[in-house]
């Protein structure tokens, strides 16, 4: 709906990106073909354009990239700390040199907003590689004894949703420690991945050290299972979380898995309501919900609801959806369309569960996979929408009188990832964030991530943290 | 007239939730010592006693959990004392459950008693020692703190009756988790004695629960138990280990796996971060955003 004070498009430009029409697997330093010759086509979801064809690594090739890392894991361990430090901090500051370009190309392949990738991802990534770039020579000094060693060759399997962040919170505590890697991206999102291969070039980094294996689950399941992996990292859906814990279960392989969540978002009557608002429209719609600690349960007090609930969608009407690679754009596209499907029929169920469903006016483009924000009011406990995963842009909201009972039900979960507080009162923040069974509590605030801080679940959300010194733990011999 | 004298032997009993039952499946099953004599017969655990534990756990962990480091401290270091005065009788049921000598076994006695001096210091450090504030580089501040995992299903060491019970016991509950302990398969006495001490030492009933009986048997609903959040399988052999941690995934419980461990040896503090979450709690500082607002 056009209004009066409508923006002009302030379209990025995507010029800066030089895409090539296919890649391949970066093993041992080179982009070489599958075994097989596989390919499959990476997509932009905002338009359905074919990106770039990418060569599909098979069982083969995850047995040569993890010879390749073995073979590179015996000169890298042995370096000292401060050479190692200086090539993360090379490839740190190649990340920020290139930033523009990756930015713009992390937003067409995974249809999130510029606005995020420039000013979210982007900056989180080269922070990342500096933070831990600083640990590499200091590992005697981080409380898990003297001389703590690194384990060997980690496989690495990340997600769609952040798909260079989640490179950066793998592969820079991964490397600092001395292991090195074979990586795993997701199906949708593999460019940035190869672009990251390009920069590893650039920055000199001995071959083998890093090896980037494109592909779909089958790829990852037989990296984890490979038998001379000597450790597991996984970001991504608990399902799958589990099944990496039954594959590694009677071996040796240290492991971490960051899994999914049903953050609770809970706004106390005495709460800053703009703030409020401003801190569940982040936590719910940032990155179109896909994210896995969005706060994708809002626990409001009933005494304000109303008036929160106007206010919510007062804001709500003024997020724009729309080509992603506009600086405007609020929401970008759903990732797949896989995802979309999924979030359709969580959405479709919530509404035949008699949860009352809202979304501000909102035009849809022709083409790509988009999904309105939308509400769910009248939502109980037991409605799927408060219970399952559904990320996307949908938030659930239910009610409560005391704050008992907010702790309650934010804790009625099997997931345990994150939580948000909304109060002027310093002691119900502490009170209540002791209370919730969740690895990150944002009070006054939502969504905040950094380097230095450790970020990781309760419960089914996962073990092990990333991020900080705790970061260090999941790649060192403790 | 001394030599005639019949001596009074004692019943063994479960420990649940601060009581003392005997096994809901009415079973039980002979203990010997080194040599092969007849030392009691012992609970013999099942499903049922390993749910009602886990039960009893769960109750007794918002209050244990809850309560001060300081507070914990004292009630650990107060198992200490009351294993000191008992010292005689951890010694003679060593000996008979090892097969070592007075002086051996008085030796692991006492190693079994600093060890639990030990970890009564250590409640109100390890969140310093792991814990902290982050150097955010935003107008943000936040904190790491260790929290306990919750309820911990730990087998006891097979071949270290007493002091590789207690070298995973202490460090489970020092940190404010709650303890399903599965006591050694082979040699449960001291452990279903060390539950007397625990049951007079303050230690809140449910904290620690201890069955005795076929580890394989009772470890299995353990491991597949929905409301158990983690388990330490020190005491599984390598296949069985596999199958519980196959089990453990499905709620995807803190795994710690089974491995070489001198327990005589001053321990790090692996053991417990191995039952610790690390929760990061975030708050604005300073200034609040677009808006403009400051403090």
């Amino acid at each position: 709906m056009a209004s009066v004070f409508a923006y002009a498009p302030a379209p990025e430009s995507r010029a800066i990106v030089d895409i090539a029409p296919s890649y391949g697997l970066f093993i041992d330093g080179e982009f070489v073909e599958a075994a097989d010759g596989k390919v499959f086509k990476t997509v932009s979801p905002s338009t359905e354009e074919v990106l770039s064809e990418i060569a599909q690594a098979g069982s083969e090739d995850v047995d040569r990239a993890v010879k390749a890392a073995r073979r590179a894991f015996e000169k890298w361990s042995a370096l000292p700390g401060s050479e190692r430090a200086k090539y993360l901090f090379r490839i740190a500051r190649i990340i920020q040199e290139r930033s523009r370009e990756l930015a713009v190309l992390e937003t067409l392949d995974n249809g999130k907003p510029i606005k995020e990738t420039r000013d979210a991802d982007l900056p989180l990534v080269a922070a990342h590689f500096f933070y831990y770039a600083g640990w590499a020579d200091k590992l005697d000094h981080a409380g898990f004894g003297a001389n703590p060693r690194p384990l060997g060759v980690a496989g690495q399997v990340i997600p769609w949703n952040f798909p260079l962040l989640m490179l950066a919170w793998k592969i820079a505590p991964a490397l600092a420690t001395g292991n090195t890697v074979v990586l795993k991206p997701a199906e949708t999102t593999p460019l940035s991945a190869l672009f990251f291969a390009d920069i590893c070039r650039q920055a000199g980094l001995p071959k083998g050290v890093v090896n980037i294996l494109p592909g779909y689950g089958d790829t990852g399941a037989a990296l984890v299972a490979h038998p001379d992996v000597n450790k597991v990292a996984f970001t991504g859906s608990t399902a799958v979380g589990k099944e990496i814990a039954r594959t590694v279960a009677g071996t040796r392989k240290k492991v971490t898995l960051e899994l999914g969540g049903k953050g609770a978002n809970i706004v106390f009557d005495d709460a800053p309501i703009d703030q409020a608002v401003e801190g569940i429209v982040n936590g719910i719609f940032f990155n179109q919900g896909q994210v896995c600690c969005a706060g994708s349960r809002l626990l409001v007090q009933e005494s304000i609801q109303d008036e929160l609930l106007d206010s919510l969608k007062r804001r709500l009407s003024t997020l724009r959806l729309g080509d992603p690679l506009d600086k405007n754009t609020d929401i970008g596209a759903i990732n797949s369309e896989e995802q979309l499907t999924r979030i359709t029929s969580l959405v479709e169920q919530g509404e035949a569960e008699g949860a009352e469903r809202w979304s501000p006016a909102c035009e849809l483009p022709e083409s790509g996979y988009w999904f309105a924000p939308t509400l769910f009011t009248n939502v109980t406990q037991a409605h799927r929408i408060a219970r399952d995963e559904i990320f996307g842009p949908v938030l659930s909201v239910l009610t409560f009188r005391t704050p008992d009972e907010a702790v309650a039900k934010a804790n009625n979960t099997p997931y345990g990832l994150s939580a948000g507080i909304w109060t002027e009162k310093g002691s119900r923040i502490l009170a209540v964030a002791n209370k919730l069974r969740a690895g990150v509590v944002w009070s006054n605030t939502f969504n905040k991530f950094d380097p230095t801080s450790p970020f990781g679940g309760y419960k089914e959300s996962g073990f092990g943290r990333e991020g900080g010194r705790h970061g260090l733990e999941a790649y060192l011999d403790v | 007239m001394s030599d005639t004298r019949l001596s009074v032997l004692k019943t063994y009993k479960l420990y649940v939730g601060g009581k003392f039952p005997r096994s809901e499946s009415g079973r039980v099953y002979e203990v010997t010592d080194a040599k092969g004599n007849w030392l009691a017969n012992a609970p013999l655990s099942s499903r049922k006693d390993a749910r009602d534990a886990v039960v009893a756990a769960r109750k007794a962990f918002g209050g244990w959990s809850g309560a001060t480091a300081y507070n914990r401290g004292q009630v650990l270091y107060r198992v200490a004392e009351m294993l000191e005065g008992r010292r005689d009788q951890f010694v003679r049921e060593v000996a008979d459950a090892e097969g070592l000598g007075k002086s051996k076994a008085a030796v692991v006695v006492d190693a079994t008693i600093d060890r639990w001096v030990w970890y009564a210091g250590w409640t109100d450090k390890i969140a310093q020692v792991v814990g902290g504030g982050n150097p955010v580089a935003g107008p943000f501040f936040n904190l790491s703190s260790p929290e306990p995992t919750g309820v911990v299903a730990v087998l006891a060491p097979q071949e270290s009756s007493f002091l590789g019970l207690v070298s995973v016991l202490a460090p489970v509950i020092a940190t404010g988790n709650t303890a399903v302990v599965v006591a050694s398969e082979k040699a449960p006495l001291p452990a279903l004695s060390l539950a007397e001490v625990l049951a007079t030492s303050d230690v809140p009933g449910g904290v620690v629960n201890v069955l005795s009986g076929r580890t394989a048997e009772i470890a299995a609903p353990l491991a597949a138990h929905q409301d158990v959040n983690a388990i330490d399988l020190a005491g599984a052999d390598e296949a069985l280990a596999k199958e519980l941690e196959i089990a453990a995934a499905d709620n995807l419980k803190r795994v710690l796996r089974p491995q070489p461990v001198d327990y005589a040896q001053t321990p790090g503090i692996d053991r417990m971060t191995a039952f610790l979450e690390t929760k990061t709690v975030w708050h604005p500082t300073g200034s609040l955003g677009a808006s403009g607002s400051s403090y």
